[in-house]
């Protein structure tokens, strides 16, 4: 999960990374101003999406005065950057800068390991700093087990030519970004720029956080950093109900069982749609090993309700799950549900396929369809979907 | 031959006692898997009837491999207790730890994987988050339908479950020496290059068919490693092209970021190092079966 950056600094200031004077998530450009008066101006405004480029779209501005803030806040509230609405706006002081760095912890996949990267060249896109002149971006291997201290941090902020002025106060502040890392599970804590004021006082002026929520179990509060009115509401009633779903923008419903086979299906039904207008998935559902009527139940329950969605494939293998047992969930599912009006689609393959298909080929459900190949299946529901039933 | 788990393997459950260890424990058992028993802390010296067996339960994986001689753990046990059961089973110095467990927080993971590291590798670690590793015929580790099919020349190694199915199921009757399931999270211990390795040095295997999906860099990886080291064909899938950028897929690995991960990249990478990809799974099947006859031939 992805935070604002005023959550990020939230974050930060509770393991002691300093952020600064304060900081308002305002919603109205009104409350904005009011920020202003109370913090004293100048201050900046901040356009909070979970998207990088925020300055270039106009999502960050200076602001002299209340009714300037105003009017700088009216301007940055409702704009669509790269596809995300600006619902609030952070209100803060202006810092004044000396220098800006860049420091981040994160997730390396390709090595299994943790990376501290660090530059002391910040403030600007950190993927086009590492393209253009990746000497300037200084990359340490963090072990799990050993973490980061004080000489470790010290070493880090030392490679990456940070001042030497100002090496001590970076390192105390590396380390607790650190402890912030780990202490919130996280997979990418940021902070781009990290500045040093005109007093040498580090200060971490922007933050960019990513929660593991495999890690959601022991961090309860996590929880209320969900931006429940910023979700697709059709991917929170999956949520709701256990589902693991992702709402996409075509026009085939899609119910699988295991990630990768859900994933397979999504493209082949994407290439199927190629010759039936462009028709595309409609969504992302992994029912998962059980695949029990419920389940079955929920998930088309989910997905009929989907008005983007013109026909529904039903993709499952039976590797642990009988495909028996799945068909006795489809049936059932279709006696929950009452009336099904959208063309379903079903391939069944693997452990117990022929009992499966001869329950659903016995019960003739309504606008049903049996098909023995996940590409003929597909193909069928990309039609089905096309004619826009 | 088969790659990891073979005939001789005597195999230990973690977490055995509870409902999914002692589903999986009864179909490795009928599978033909020789498992020789369970451990539970504080459980240990019951006796639990599964099946046909009555299996011992230890208090510790260095107490079962004494006792047993086993050389194979599966780990069951729940997210919050799987970096100890891990992190137990490396300095008990097991040779192969099967970590079924999905729902794993990568800090725990990045922390058991480097303490197996820090130890010297003595312990090789599948998963987390895997459906686990069979050589049809020989052995099961882990929930992979045994009965999709049987021993044959074709290597399989996949971060997918049922796309690992799928496949073994469209190419059931070529049969398999050795199917793993690496499993789908940001951090999973064996890879696909040390599969395309085992396989590459297995002499029953003759073909290997390798399946990928969006997320990380582990299919490019793997391209360059096949490059420069394997002789035998390679065909291969991945899946997630239809994948939008920043949303998670099931899996907690299956994300693409910014630009990297995506599923065009790795077909391009596998493409270039001589591997077939196939379109969708039948089509990889198909491939498989070609160049299987063409090996032959």
């Amino acid at each position: 999960m992805d935070l604002y950056e005023y959550q990020a600094k939230d974050l930060f200031a509770a393991h002691g990374v300093p952020v600064g004077p304060g900081q308002r998530v305002v919603t109205d450009a009104g409350a904005a101003a009011d920020a202003a008066v109370e913090f004293g101006v100048p201050v900046v405004i901040k356009a909070q999406v979970k998207v990088g480029g925020r300055g270039k779209a106009g999502g960050v501005k200076l602001a002299t005065g209340d009714e300037d803030a105003f009017a700088k806040a009216e301007s940055i509230l409702g704009l669509d950057i790269k596809g995300h609405t600006v619902r609030r706006v952070l209100v803060t002081p202006a810092s004044r800068i000396a220098e800006e760095y860049y420091f981040s912890f994160l997730l390396d996949r390709t090595n299994r390991t943790f990376l501290a990267m660090a530059s002391a060249e910040g403030g600007m896109d950190i993927e086009q700093l590492a393209v253009e002149r990746p000497a300037a971006l200084t990359k340490v291997p963090v072990d799990a087990n050993v973490g980061v201290d004080l000489r470790t941090a010290r070493e880090i902020v030392t490679a990456a030519n940070f001042p030497s002025a100002i090496r001590d106060a970076a390192a105390e502040v590396v380390v607790r970004l650190w402890e912030t890392f780990v202490a919130e599970d996280a997979t990418l804590v940021e902070v781009n720029p990290l500045v040093r004021d005109p007093q040498d006082k580090i200060i971490a002026l922007d933050g960019k956080v990513t929660l593991d929520e495999n890690a959601a179990f022991r961090h309860p509060g996590h929880a209320d950093l969900v931006d429940t009115a910023a979700e697709d509401p059709l991917e929170a009633a999956a949520k709701a109900k256990d589902l693991n779903y992702v709402k996409l923008d075509g026009q085939v419903g899609i119910i699988g069982n295991g990630a990768g086979l859900v994933m397979s299906t999504l493209d082949v039904v994407a290439y199927a749609g190629e010759d039936f207008g462009g028709v595309k998935p409609a969504n992302f559902l992994d029912i998962g090993g059980g695949a029990s009527a419920e389940v079955m139940a929920n998930g088309l329950e989910i997905i009929l309700g989907d008005p983007d969605v013109k026909s529904v494939f039903v993709n499952v293998f039976g590797g642990i799950t009988a495909c028996d047992a799945v068909a006795n969930g489809i049936v059932r599912a279709f006696e929950l549900l009452g009336s099904v009006t959208k063309p379903v689609v079903v391939r069944l393959d693997g452990n117990n396929a022929a009992e499966g298909r001869r329950i659903l080929d016995d019960a003739a459900l309504p606008g049903l369809r049996r098909l023995d190949t996940m590409d003929n299946a597909a193909r069928a529901a990309a039609e089905l979907a096309s004619k826009g039933v | 031959m088969a790659i990891f788990l073979t005939e001789d393997s005597k195999i230990i459950v973690q977490g055995m006692t509870g409902a999914e260890g002692r589903k999986h424990t009864a179909r490795m058992l009928a599978a033909g898997s020789d498992v020789v028993g369970g451990v539970t802390p504080g459980k240990g010296g019951r006796r639990v009837e599964i099946g046909t067996r009555t299996l011992p339960v230890f208090d510790s994986v260095g107490a079962a491999m004494a006792e047993t001689g086993a050389d194979v753990t599966v780990v069951f046990v729940p997210p919050r207790f799987a970096t100890g059961a891990v992190t137990e089973a490396v300095d008990a110095g097991i040779g192969l730890a099967v970590v079924i467990t999905e729902g794993i927080p990568v800090h725990d993971t990045a922390s058991f994987w480097a303490h197996a590291c820090a130890t010297g590798n003595r312990t090789r670690v599948i998963g987390p988050n895997c459906p686990g590793v069979i050589s049809p015929g020989r052995s099961n580790a882990g929930i992979i339908p045994a009965d999709i099919t049987s021993r044959g020349r074709i290597g399989l190694v996949s971060k997918s479950g049922t796309l690992t199915y799928q496949l073994m199921y469209e190419l059931r009757d070529l049969g398999f020496s050795t199917a793993v399931g690496i499993g789908g999270d940001p951090i999973v211990g064996t890879t696909h290059i040390d599969a395309l390795a085992a396989f590459e040095a297995d002499p029953e295997t003759e073909l290997i068919v390798m399946i990928g999906e969006i997320g990380g860099d582990a299919e490019e990886r793997a391209a360059a490693f096949i490059k420069d080291n394997v002789t035998k064909p390679v065909v291969g899938y991945v899946a997630g092209f239809t994948a939008p950028e920043g949303k998670t897929m099931g899996h907690a690995g299956a994300i693409v970021s910014g630009s990297s991960g995506t599923a065009a990249a790795k077909r391009e990478a596998l493409e270039a190092a001589g591997v077939l990809v196939g379109k969708t799974p039948s089509e990889t099947a198909e491939l498989a079966r070609q160049s299987l006859v063409q090996t032959v031939a």
